[in-house]
């Protein structure tokens, strides 16, 4: 037997500490009320900082500094200054990646290989990309001198942190708006080192404000009458709830909300690669994904063949320490988490799906859930049609490429989906029938951010990424 | 008949008797997406070895080393060090293991098998007109035969790839299966070439023809055209003996040959071979590395685990 | 001899390309004329007709699209005089002519200018393509008559949308004799629906209807109504079109975010290998 010895990456490259304010205007301030929670890290339950609760004079503060600076200093700005600064953070952010990962594994509980490799690339990537389009805007197809909305309130959740935030922060700011943004309350520490990251840029005070707490401040914010522009990811309740708080008022909304994915394998597939996209499609970062390919949808001819191979490919990965450079899955984000997880799986079982997963020990400590599959599913289970937000699959079959359309589409969910066969033909008429904002064909969970995503249906709606992510942010 | 895990063991010994039958075969095995596939094999390259995985993982990898020499310039002389390198590759350490085989022209067979007499390292030559692989069938496998009755017990033979581009799969079966029959008792690792096969599906379905006429082992390249051993190509080739093991019981092993030069190289192959077959194939007698400069590489850094000192080349013999 | 007594029209709905009147039996007196007046149970069929001509409408080429839209301008300007008797003064039907032109002649041009390839970081063709959302509830603008009218319905059908159009209550005329138009163009029964009657009564059951993707919201004036409206049209997250500010112009270029609102950007990933 080949063991892998421990390879933890070290924690020391990140000085976190005890407490951390609001970012408001360029300074880090305490709450009005003074109001705190404490960030812990959710592979051990250590508490790692105790983080200030805005309140809603707190959030109202926040909108008046990033109305004052939009008014002042970000909106008369040329973009090709704007710009500039956008380089910089994207600079920092690569300079700065490694203390940046280990913190996002640290509040997170993401493998770190994930955050190092794809969290963090894709952060300054985005940033870098946005930067760009700043002194271009008139180039950009939304008409000549298409101007910014004003000051954009931004709830991000806590599946990928800091990604999340470059998603929302970058496009805003290179459009010309100021932004007032709320990490979600488990995972407000990156966040709070990008605050430092934009005081290091010499970043106008006021246009990044980051104010950190749970619904309540969240709510705070998008109901503000001061912004003028709403942008949200996260589950399609809340989702909803903010489409009708913002109903009747002049807020431009846009939404990334849930997802079910079907990820259809074909008899003619690249087996081994299916496998490895199954794999990445539900098993990447604890399945805390919105576009997880959460329904495998296999035809029925191949599909002994294909759980085979699945199940031995599932053997292999490795559940652990998120700082372990070796580690694939890493911990639930919260007890909350683990618990809709834990209940969503008895539901499985107790509606006779079977369940499946790879012997492996789990630490004692922190909130941790093995890889799981449900085979003989149908759509009328519960783990067919809710979204689980973990490392859950649900198996079903088809014989058709019509019967998989059909039931790729059988759920209010359209975020994405995948396609696996050698055909092309094929691909290209499933394509056009799925109704989803991504399409994997033969890939899945790639993300650039030159690249559109978003949903269709109850996953909400707007882009984010490519030029498509501007209008959003752009009065248009 | 599907090539991947069945449970069913299936007897595939018939395909051999007809081309249509071979290609049928060969043509329905799943695809192999390159981008896929090479993703997964870097991702593999990203774990960490460290400490006493990797103590653990360079013995087994000097274990695995087919110590090879191939030039013109050979002699006497020159195989004769390289034999007793692989019986002692560091005189200053007796718990250092000895390699997995020394690797030869047929010529050079005679003196490396006086070295090697009774020491349990392997003695691998290459053969069938290597590395082109471009003569009459009659001349190798007397090639072949003369290196085993000279004392090979392992034979390193290249397809012909020419044939098989053309889709003359029939024609490379009954050469692989003639060179076979020569070899006698001498294991066969059958050469694909990888780097003249062009595409993974090539490899995929390469290495099952290999297999299905009865290689012993199937090895990526002869190390005289530009592309070697790369990690896709091995990771498709220890798919196909994953799966033709699931398919027929018969176990066939793997050797990437060329272009591994380095520890880091040789653990990441260890890596990838641990999590695509498992431990089964983590031993000589499944897994071999074709190299020589890989050698001294694993030795400095087995010297850096126990002394905790970087070494230097000049400790290490250049043979 | 007497005058010759004229044959009257009966102004009816437009479903499915079927000139019903409303289930509920009722019409209300407008402009001079019984006009159906639709009840939520009508709102209901539109809905089940614009749903069902969706696959067809949606799969059509974009060129088979726009040829049929502009057999509608060329409709329209055989009529132009119809319209005229109803009261439209002549320029707005000659601007809503020209405006459904323009409307048709986006059909292919649309995904190329707002689609196209992304040059992702990898080896992957990306590219992003404009999909209609589906079946989009329209409130049409209460004037201009005709010209608000085509400018609502043009702009969400080209792009291969059906509509359910609630017409405007004061002037429904125009719409009728629109559906007339369009149902002697080509255009397959079902993709534009057209209600008249009360919108309080129609709107809120194509706002809450789990059916709808989309709802334009631009003739309702009633601030009151536009907010409930949106709040039940968040139940399924539709696409909303907010209310037209009061002084909209509707003779300006009206830009293309009418029919990108409407639609949904599908971004299709694949490896390019050997």
């Amino acid at each position: 037997m080949f063991e892998y010895a421990p390879a933890p990456e070290s924690r020391s490259v990140v000085d976190i500490k005890t407490s951390y304010g609001l970012f408001v205007d360029g300074e880090f301030a305490d709450p009005a009320d003074g109001g705190t929670f404490k960030s812990i890290n959710p592979a051990s339950e250590e508490v790692l900082a105790e983080v200030a609760e805005a309140g809603a004079q707190d959030v109202d503060r926040a909108v008046r500094a990033a109305r004052q600076a939009y008014e002042k200093v970000w909106g008369p700005m040329p973009g090709r200054d704007r710009a500039k600064y956008l380089f910089r953070i994207a600079r920092i952010i690569q300079e700065r990646s490694r203390e940046l990962a280990v913190l996002e594994s640290l509040d997170n509980g993401k493998p770190i290989k994930e955050s190092r490799d794809v969290d963090l690339p894709l952060v300054a990537a985005h940033f870098f990309y946005y930067a760009g389009w700043a002194d271009k805007l008139p180039h950009a197809g939304f008409g000549p001198d298409p101007k910014p909305l004003g000051v954009a309130a931004q709830v991000i959740p806590w599946n990928f942190p800091l990604l999340m935030l470059a998603w929302k922060i970058a496009p805003a700011l290179a459009a010309g708006n100021t932004v007032v943004l709320k990490p979600a309350e488990t995972t407000p520490l990156t966040a709070l080192l990008f605050a430092e990251i934009c005081q290091q840029a010499e970043l106008p005070a006021g246009v990044v404000n980051i104010v950190t707490g749970a619904g309540e401040t969240g709510r705070a914010l998008v109901e503000h009458p001061g912004v003028d522009k709403v942008a949200f990811t996260g589950s399609t309740e809340v989702g909803r709830a903010i489409a009708r708080s913002v109903a009747g008022t002049r807020k431009k909304l846009t939404l990334e909300l849930g997802g079910k994915a079907a990820n259809i394998v074909f008899d003619d597939a690249p087996v081994d690669q299916a496998v490895e996209g199954i794999v990445n499609g539900i098993f990447f970062n604890q399945g805390h994904v919105c576009c997880a390919g959460s329904r495998l949808l296999v035809q029925e001819s191949v599909a002994d063949r294909v759980l085979e191979s699945l199940k031995r490919r599932m053997a292999q990965l490795r559940v652990g320490d998120p700082l372990d450079k070796n580690t694939d899955i890493g911990a639930i984000n919260s007890a909350a988490q683990l618990e809709r997880i834990r209940e969503l799986s008895d539901a499985g079982s107790a509606e006779g799906a079977e369940r499946w997963s790879p012997p492996c020990e789990l630490p004692e400590r922190g909130f941790w859930f093995a890889p799981t599959i449900f085979t003989g599913v149908t759509q009328a289970h519960r783990v067919a049609r809710e979204e689980i937000f973990g490392p859950v699959l649900s198996v079903l079959t088809f014989r058709t490429p019509a019967e998989a359309v059909e039931k790729a589409n059988n759920t209010p969910y359209g975020l994405s989906a995948g396609i696996w066969t050698d055909k092309g033909s094929r691909i290209l008429w499933m394509a056009d029938r799925l109704r989803a904002g991504v399409v994997w064909a033969n890939t899945f969970n790639k993300f650039d951010p030159t690249s559109p995503f978003g949903g269709y249906k109850e996953s909400g709606y707007g882009r984010e990424g490519g030029r498509h992510g501007l209008e959003g942010y752009l009065n248009v | 008949m599907t090539a991947t895990a069945t449970s069913a063991r299936s007897d595939l010994s018939e395909l051999g008797r007809s081309e249509t039958a071979l290609r049928t075969f060969l043509h329905g095995l799943p695809g192999v997406d390159q981008v896929g596939a090479e993703q997964r094999a870097a991702q593999l390259g990203t774990r960490s070895i460290k400490t006493t995985a990797k103590a653990q993982a360079i013995d087994l990898a000097i274990r695995m080393v087919d110590l090879t020499t191939l030039e013109g310039a050979d002699t006497p002389g020159k195989v004769r060090a390289l034999a007793a390198k692989a019986l002692r590759p560091d005189p200053a350490d007796p718990t250092c293991p000895h390699v997995g085989a020394v690797c030869v022209y047929p010529a050079m067979v005679p003196y490396v098998a006086e070295v090697l007499r009774g020491s349990g390292v392997h003695l691998a030559s290459v053969a069938t007109a290597f590395p082109s692989g471009q003569a009459p069938l009659e001349v190798k496998l007397a090639d072949t035969r003369a290196a085993v009755a000279a004392g090979a017990d392992e034979i390193d033979m290249v397809i012909n790839r020419g044939a098989f581009l053309a889709g003359r799969y029939q024609e490379v079966y009954d050469e692989i299966v003639a060179t076979k029959e020569a070899c006698g008792d001498a294991h066969l690792k059958v050469i694909l070439e990888t780097g003249e096969l062009a595409t993974y599906d090539n490899v995929r379905r390469a290495s099952w023809l290999a297999m299905l006429a009865g290689g012993d082992f199937i090895k990526t390249s002869t190390g005289k055209v530009p592309v070697a051993a790369t990690l896709p190509v091995t990771l498709v080739m220890l798919e196909a003996v994953r799966d033709f093991r699931a398919a027929t019981g018969r176990q066939v092993g793997v050797k990437p040959a060329g272009g591994i030069k380095n520890t880091k190289d040789a653990i990441k192959y260890l890596v990838m071979v641990n999590e695509t077959v498992g431990a089964d194939w983590l031993d000589p007698d499944w897994f071999r590395f074709g190299a020589s400069s890989l050698l001294n590489d694993l030795l400095m850094q087995r010297t850096k685990l126990t002394t905790g000192v970087y070494s230097g080349p000049d400790y290490f013999t250049l043979d | 001899m007497s005058e010759r007594v004229a044959v009257r029209k009966t102004y009816k709905l437009f479903i499915g390309g079927k000139f019903p009147r409303s289930e509920s039996g009722r019409s209300y007196l407008v402009q001079s004329s019984n006009v159906s007046l639709a009840s939520r149970k009508d709102a209901r069929d539109a809905v089940v007709a614009a749903r069902a001509a969706v696959k067809g409408w949606a799969g059509a080429t974009a060129y088979n699209r726009g040829q049929i839209l502009y057999r509608v301008a060329e409709m329209l300007e055989g009529r132009r005089e119809q319209f005229v008797a109803l009261g439209v003064p002549g320029d707005e039907v000659d601007a809503a002519i020209d405006r459904w032109v323009w409307y048709a002649g986006w059909s292919d041009k649309l995904p190329q200018v707002y689609g196209g390839a992304n040059p992702v970081a990898g080896p992957y063709f990306n590219l992003s393509a404009p999909e209609p959302t589906g079946v989009v509830a329209v409130v049409a603008p209460e004037t201009p008559a005709l010209l608000g009218l085509v400018s609502v319905i043009a702009p969400a059908i080209v792009t291969g949308n059906t509509v359910v159009v609630a017409a405007s209550p004061a002037q429904p005329l125009a719409a009728v004799t629109l559906a007339e138009v369009l149902a002697t163009s080509d255009l397959p029964g079902g993709v534009v629906n057209i209600l008249t009657g009360r919108l309080a009564e129609t709107v809120p059951t194509l706002a809450a209807h789990m059916d709808v993707n989309a709802i334009d919201l631009t003739g309702v004036t009633d601030a009151e109504l536009a907010a409930d409206l949106e709040v039940k049209a968040a139940q399924n997250l539709k696409r909303v079109l907010r209310p037209a500010q009061a002084d909209h112009d509707w003779t300006a270029d009206p830009g293309i975010t009418r029919m990108t609102t409407l639609l949904e950007t599908k971004t299709v990933w694949h490896p390019k290998g050997v």
